[in-house]
């Protein structure tokens, strides 16, 4: 533990990534102590200020009815990491257990499913999550759905082929030649193999679930106002390019940082665990 | 007397890591003559690897070595030499055959267009005919039976004995004056590895080649070389003539390494797993085995 | 049978099961959310009698099987039903508006490959220098975003505030050309106008590059990390002990095995590209796929709905089995063994 900090603080990418997520995570958590206009993530309207251009009062500039953009962009962050907290907790768990036995058992158990798997993955995700979306109403829970639909058999993969590979080593052909249940051999033995690449593929995730979501939302198919969203901030910002041109960058880079600091810090997971891209 | 092919004199090797500076090779001296077999034996990590990767000059492009001491090759100093001019010399004045030899040669290209690489070294315009026909005649040299279905293959396509020839026959095929084997054949089974070996040692006397053969393989190094240098953790402990070392082994790290060899096989990497103090024990060289100019 | 059509064979046949699942998935989920399609396709004024016909003339009264049969039936006739937005066939929309979408797809793939790939094996080939920190630094930026982030960036830079690219469109109104293949790029050579190519050509560069920024990042990336762990063996060492010259070594003798992975992934970014299309069509108002799948998803137009995916994930498994055929090229373990992967 202490190595890795050690290793994460001394490579500056490594540093970023790190000082990026911890921004991001605390102003999430702690955003209505942080931002100048709280109540800016509902529906307020301030006519007065409409429209504004970034200043000292208004960071990031005010959209169409006042609010202050830099409040909504905050509040924003937490609903994508809430958002994709849950579809990681949901998508990994049903993913790496599908791997898991599918790789381990073998035969038509793994013909099976992997086929199953093969039809998520053959539509590209944001089109699946897209007409899952569409069919459904677009809610914030509906999203999560939508997302994790389209994320588990990532997970799936991932771990099959670990599986695949770890089920042929001495230490599991040793535990089946004692005796050891399947659910032993499969949860005690192979799945502690599959923690490193599923950590730093869940960091890295964390990342990208924000981005999928973002372009939901950004298409009209995600979180629906006025709850904060960044992908349909941008979309509102674009009619109105270039003339107010911060409503559409500073919800756009919002997202760049984001996906950037989480990418960073999943990076140096990677290099650290040494799990191979 | 002629400039020895290779000259190392107090040669120094450290590498920088994340705990500072780490010493891998304390200086060690060591000469071959023209066409002379000269083996260096020790355990993994003693540092014979990186002693021929330094004459090659593939870790001077690592950025985290440093380098002291003086490496000659034909009695021209390559410190002095441009990255280009040192760059000149791989693959034509001097060459290397590797430990084994199906993962050294690149799975995706057939042994004829490797070959046809190897070849460009010395005529860089050589047309694809003509240098399949010379290597057909140089794998001829190397006994293989059929070159044309050889050089048509791919190396998974061939068995481990036949790279191991095909990879000899790369090394020798621009008549370089210095030979590096680096374990040779240690991946092979023993037969093949026997007659690999043979057919090495009969090639590089008939073109006269130097040779500096690396091994932990006691037992192998008897029936090649002609000198023997013995290195422990960095440093030469003992050095004579092939003969007189076996006869009469006195320092006592080399007795430890003849104890361990399989007696059998002949294969095998032996193991020494016990220390003792007696092993950092000054160099020993044989009568008649000075270095030239009086180095230790 | 060569090993090659073997496997050619093999893929097709797995796609094949594949597509007939993914029409399943699709189907079950068009019908079991919520809400009668009927009504929805009628809205809300529609009479009771003209629901229940229309319900009747959809089969929406049968069982889910049944149902499922009736369209396996009609999209073996090359029927996917009529669009309830457009009126019709939804084979003949996604004709007309897949070419745009299509060509936006492989313009960026392009750029992709020879920009991505590039980049990767010089930031292999000087790892460690600042060369390869920036080649890095920038590649993952290029993943970091969406597509629609940066196509709003560069427009905003280099169509307003630099303004040498259009804002939106396929090509300036004044040009027409009869639609051929209706990729307007080969349509104006076809037509021998040399300036509504030109047109053209313009105007495609920003989409394409937008689209195209995640895959180069992902590209170069991927690329990177495989050359990395190329150069770390065995035969790497013997091209340099040899002499092989370094560039020699990192466009052919690190480049080509590294490609081996990384390549069914690129092919998995072309893919991504399929659904990023929608959100770089939806910015710089490109007339493709993605108004009209946005539109039909929006309206709960069942038919076109399955139609758009059925479609889109057929390119999917067609760009797979491109990808296995040029994996099976450069690696001759598959093209020579006698079983296939």
């Amino acid at each position: 533990m202490k190595r890795t900090l050690a290793i994460l603080v001394s490579n500056p990418l490594s540093a970023l990534g790190v000082i990026l997520v911890a921004a991001v995570v605390f102003s999430a958590i702690f955003a209505d102590f942080l931002v100048p206009f709280p109540s800016h993530r509902g529906a307020v309207v301030d006519f007065a200020n409409f429209n504004q251009p970034p200043s000292w009062q208004n960071l990031f500039g005010t959209d169409l009815v006042g609010r202050d953009l830099f409040s909504r962009v905050i509040f924003a962050y937490r609903i994508s990491l809430v958002l994709g907290v849950v579809v990681l907790t949901i998508a990994v768990p049903v993913g790496v257990t599908v791997g898991l036995v599918a790789g381990y058992l073998g035969g038509w158990t793994e013909t099976v499913l992997m086929r199953i798997t093969d039809v998520f993955l053959s539509i590209p995700p944001l089109v699946l999550a897209m007409s899952m979306m569409g069919l459904l109403e677009p809610t914030l829970t509906n999203g999560m759905l939508a997302v994790t639909a389209m994320w588990w058999p990532w997970y799936t993969r991932l771990v099959y082929n670990i599986a695949r590979s770890e089920k042929e080593e001495g230490y599991v052909l040793a535990a089946e030649v004692i005796g050891a249940s399947r659910l032993h051999v499969i949860f005690r033995e192979i799945l502690p193999n599959c923690v490193p690449a599923v950590l730093t593929k869940m960091t890295l995730d964390l990342g990208f679930v924000i981005l999928i979501a973002s372009s939901l939302s950004f298409l009209g198919l995600g979180v629906q106002p006025p709850t904060p969203d960044l992908g349909s901030m941008v979309a509102d910002g674009a009619k109105y390019l270039p003339d107010s041109w911060w409503l559409t960058v500073f919800p756009g880079l919002a997202i760049l940082v984001a996906v950037f600091g989480f990418n960073l810090l999943g990076d140096a997971l990677r290099e650290i665990l040494g799990v191979e891209q | 007397m002629t400039e020895p092919t290779l000259l190392i004199r107090d040669l120094h090797l450290s590498f920088k890591g994340y705990s500072g500076l780490v010493e891998v090779l304390h200086g060690i001296s060591m000469h071959i003559n023209r066409g002379e077999r000269v083996a260096l034996v020790g355990e993994s990590g003693s540092g014979k690897s990186v002693t021929a990767r330094i004459v090659l000059g593939l870790l001077q492009m690592t950025r985290a070595a440093r380098i002291g001491g003086l490496v000659a090759f034909e009695g021209q100093d390559i410190a002095q030499l441009s990255r280009r001019q040192h760059h000149r010399l791989r693959g034509t004045r001097m060459s290397m055959i590797f430990q084994d030899p199906t993962s050294s040669l690149n799975p995706v290209y057939r042994i004829s267009e490797q070959f046809h690489e190897v070849l460009k070294r010395t005529v860089p315009d050589i047309e694809r005919e003509e240098g399949d026909r010379r290597a057909a005649g140089l794998l001829s040299d190397c006994s293989i039976a059929d070159p044309e279905r050889v050089l048509a293959s791919y190396p998974f396509q061939l068995s481990g004995g036949l790279n191991q020839r095909v990879m000899i026959a790369m090394a020798l095929a621009n008549e370089p004056s210095l030979l590096i084997a680096d374990e040779p054949g240690t991946a092979l089974d023993v037969t093949v590895q026997a007659q690999t070996l043979k057919l090495m040692r009969a090639l590089v006397a008939r073109h006269n080649t130097a040779v500096l053969f690396i091994s932990h393989n006691l037992g192998v190094v008897r029936e090649f070389a002609d000198r023997v240098y013995v290195i422990y953790k960095g440093r030469i402990v003992e050095h004579g003539r092939t003969a007189d070392l076996f006869d009469d082994p006195r320092h006592a790290y080399t007795r430890a390494l003849m104890d361990a060899i399989p007696r059998l096989t002949g294969g095998g990497i032996p193991e020494i797993v016990d220390h003792s103090d007696s092993y950092l024990a000054p160099l020993i060289v044989h009568e008649g085995c000075a270095e030239p100019g009086g180095a230790r | 049978m060569s090993p090659v059509v073997r496997l050619i064979a093999k893929r097709l046949g797995i796609s094949l099961i594949v597509l007939i699942g993914v029409s399943m998935l699709i189907f079950t989920i068009a019908r079991v959310i919520p809400g009668d399609p009927a009504r929805i396709a009628l809205g809300p004024n529609a009479t009771a009698e003209q629901v229940a016909a229309l319900r009747e003339r959809l089969h929406l009264n049968e069982s889910l099987p049944v149902q499922y049969g009736y369209f396996i039936a009609d999209l073996a006739q090359g029927d996917l039903g009529i669009s309830l937005y457009t009126n019709r066939p939804v084979t003949r929309d996604i004709a007309q508006f897949l070419p745009a979408t299509l060509e936006l797809i492989l313009v960026a793939g392009t750029m992709m490959i020879l920009i991505g790939l590039p980049l990767g094996v010089i930031s292999a080939r000087y790892r460690d220098t600042w060369i390869d920190g920036t080649v890095r630094v920038v590649s993952l930026l290029g993943v970091s975003a969406p597509s629609f982030v940066w196509a709003v960036i560069l427009m905003l830079l280099f169509a307003f505030f630099l303004p040498i690219f259009p804002i939106a469109g396929r090509m300036a109104d004044s040009f027409t050309v009869p639609t051929v293949t209706g990729f307007l790029l080969i349509d104006t050579l076809v037509a021998g106008n040399t300036r509504a190519f030109g047109s053209a050509a313009w105007h495609i560069v920003l989409p394409a590059f937008a689209l195209a920024l995640s895959g180069i990042g992902q590209a170069a990336r991927l690329t990177r990390a495989n050359m990395v762990e190329t150069y770390d063996k065995p035969f790497i060492e013997m091209a340099r002990s040899y002499g092989f010259p370094e560039r020699r070594i990192a466009n052919r003798y690190a480049f080509r095995p590294s490609m081996i992975p990384s390549l069914t992934i690129i092919g998995l970014d072309f893919a991504a590209m399929l659904g990023n299309a929608f959100l770089v069509e939806a910015v710089f108002a490109w007339p493709g796929l993605s108004r009209y799948g946005v539109a039909v998803i929006l309206r709960k137009d069942l038919n076109a709905i399955v139609g758009t995916v059925l479609v889109i994930s057929a390119m999917f498994l067609i760009v797979n089995i491109i990808v296995d055929l040029l994996i099976a090229f450069i690696n001759p373990r598959i093209r020579l063994s006698q079983r296939t992967a």
